[in-house]
């Protein structure tokens, strides 16, 4: 169990040696963090009706999208694991005396923890202090923020198992792109990163609703700005914890049969 | 029984054909024709502890998908290999704890962190108790000279470096058994033998089993003292490299200095050509023996200087390879 929090920490220390990278990253989240809530700002403003949340919930969600996107989105994959499979660094990976699924689902925790935890703390910080409508809001209530909290973990957990299907499937397919890719931004669509699942039609909320994707992050945020009662909320964990545990499970399946499969690439 | 017994190993890599140019591969795009490369065929030999055994052979022919299944990381189609009474690729998690690998091609060491921090996380990884990995780290540290390169990332080290410590890093558990795939490559000669010499007192003062694959016969002479030849697939000469040296070096070489002319014609003597100072001769020892050489050269003209040369092993090496079709 020590290992894999070693994992973390190397991968914390290693994100630390970028810091233009770092301070680049914050930029960046504020940067989109700001055109997006202008854009809903102008849909509010321009008089939509029946609105599935308040301007201030959005503003509220969209910003702990940006502070925390590092945590919950598909698509910053570890490049790591990737460049292991093709050029054959697995061949040390497989020299481990550890269990390779939970070396690597440490692996990719640990990477989206660092590069969480340099963003999170100033975004936050400096979109509290931000004026109506840009301002970052507290939690709905204390159980809401309770529930953010268990939910972010699990969202985290559900995410994990899932990015470490990519580099399992590499493994046998050999190039990341691809299919790959298009499962990722499927994925991060569904997950509610690019449009909250609220402002989904219909037909599609209930699609997502049967998908694991929204249960990332569109779940925790929609608790800490007070859309979902504290009764779904508890229901929504559990649903978390079930995918959880089917993921991880066809991921050792998937692992097991991959390996038998496996080639070192480059000699 | 031995500590290492493999018999009848074989792998076949199913490969992807595809011809060169833009129409050939629009056509794999949409029907892809595969070839079986056979890697290893029936590879069987068994190793005792505390031996250094030199697995040699050319490009392709094998070495490294041995080190591979010998290591738990490649699962072979048939065969059977037992070391220390574990199969490999079936207790692998077990069986990693007691070997270490070095890929002289790959790293091990986090690129952007200094090497002792990859050390700390493999002291995590191995399970391994603090006070012992502090004595063999220390150990390591001393031996390979690395007190001043360790606290520095491992970008911003040279090849020669890294690759000290990639040794280091595959030593901190204290393995039994050690792999080394090409763990001289692109290394200067400096380096190169303190590599060597390294290995050497390891496996003398541990009996640390060691299984080395290297292009520099340099490595395997100082190291080994049998070697295995592996070519296309099949194990070809496996014994001792003395043994081998004598079968192939029946020529010598003589230069000589001097101002005289010489006159010289016997079967012996494969090859006389004329220098700057002298002359130099090829000489087969088989009909000529190097005291018959001098004694003849020495009643016909005055020698200044001599100087007597063997075939380098690197030539012994394409010999025998060109013998056996590799």
């Amino acid at each position: 169990m020590k290992a894999y929090f070693t994992y973390f920490k190397l991968k914390f220390i290693s994100s630390l040696q970028y810091r233009t990278a770092a301070w680049a990253g914050i930029a960046t989240q504020f940067f989109f963090g700001f055109v997006y809530i202008m854009v809903y700002i102008a849909f509010y403003e321009s008089g939509g009706e029946n609105l599935p949340m308040s301007l201030s919930q959005v503003v509220t969600y969209l910003w702990l999208n940006q502070a925390l996107l590092a945590l919950v989105n598909q698509f910053s994959r570890d490049q790591e694991l990737f460049k292991l499979i093709r050029e054959g660094g697995i061949s040390y990976e497989l020299a481990r005396p550890k269990n390779l699924y939970f070396m690597w689902y440490f692996k990719v925790i640990g990477q989206r923890l660092a590069s969480v935890l340099l963003r999170f703390i100033p975004l936050v910080i400096v979109t509290s202090l931000l004026p109506y409508p840009f301002h970052f809001g507290g939690p709905a209530s204390f159980s809401h923020f309770v529930l953010f909290f268990v939910s972010l973990g699990f969202g985290t957990l559900l995410v994990t198992a899932l990015t470490v299907f990519y580099p399992i499937i590499t493994l046998v397919t050999m190039n990341e792109k691809g299919i790959v890719n298009l499962v990722m931004t499927l994925a991060d669509i569904l997950s509610g990163i690019v449009v909250p699942i609220p402002f989904f039609p219909k037909f599609l909320q209930v699609i997502s609703r049967v998908l694991p994707f929204q249960y990332i992050s569109d779940l925790p945020f929609r608790l800490y700005v007070g859309n979902i009662s504290v009764q779904d909320g508890v229901f929504g964990i559990c649903i978390q914890a079930i995918w959880i545990v089917i993921f991880i499970l066809l991921g050792n399946i998937l692992m097991k049969r991959s390996l038998k499969r496996v080639v070192v690439q480059g000699g | 029984m031995s500590f290492i017994e493999v018999k009848q190993i074989s792998k076949t890599f199913r490969v992807a054909k595809k011809k060169s140019g833009l129409k050939e591969s629009i056509k794999s795009f949409f029907k892809r024709e595969f070839i079986d490369v056979k890697a290893v065929e029936d590879i069987s030999f068994s190793i005792d502890r505390g031996e250094i055994v030199g697995y040699i052979g050319p490009n392709g022919a094998g070495k490294s998908t041995t080190i591979k299944i010998l290591s738990g990381i490649l699962i072979p189609d048939s065969g059977e290999c037992k070391i220390d009474s574990m199969t490999p690729w079936k207790d692998r998690v077990k069986y990693v704890k007691k070997i270490g690998v070095v890929f002289g091609q790959r790293s091990q060491l986090w690129w952007d962190i200094p090497a002792e921090d990859t050390f700390d996380l493999l002291k995590d990884i191995y399970e391994i108790p603090e006070e012992e990995y502090q004595a063999t780290k220390e150990d390591l540290i001393r031996r390979l000279n690395l007190q001043d390169i360790i606290n520095i990332p491992v970008r911003q080290l040279s090849l020669g470096q890294r690759m000290r410590c990639e040794i280091a890093a595959s030593l901190l558990h204290n393995p039994e058994l050690l792999f080394l795939d090409e763990p001289t490559i692109g290394l200067d000669a400096v380096s190169k033998q303190v590599v060597r010499d390294f290995i050497k007192q390891l496996n003398r003062e541990k009996q640390t089993t060691v299984i080395l694959t290297s292009h520099d016969m340099n490595d395997i002479t100082s190291l080994a003292k049998r070697i295995i030849l592996i070519g296309k697939g099949h194990v070809l000469y496996d014994g001792s490299l003395k043994k081998l040296q004598n079968h192939y070096e029946t020529e010598k070489y003589v230069s000589i200095k001097t101002n005289d002319k010489l006159n010289i014609r016997n079967k012996g003597i494969l090859k006389k050509t004329k220098t700057k100072e002298g002359y130099d001769l090829t000489i087969d020892t088989r009909i000529l023996s190097i005291s018959q050489v001098l004694n003849i050269i020495s009643k016909k003209i005055h020698i200044e200087d001599i100087e007597i040369d063997h075939e380098s092993i690197d030539n012994i090496i394409v010999k025998l390879y060109e013998d056996y079709k590799i």
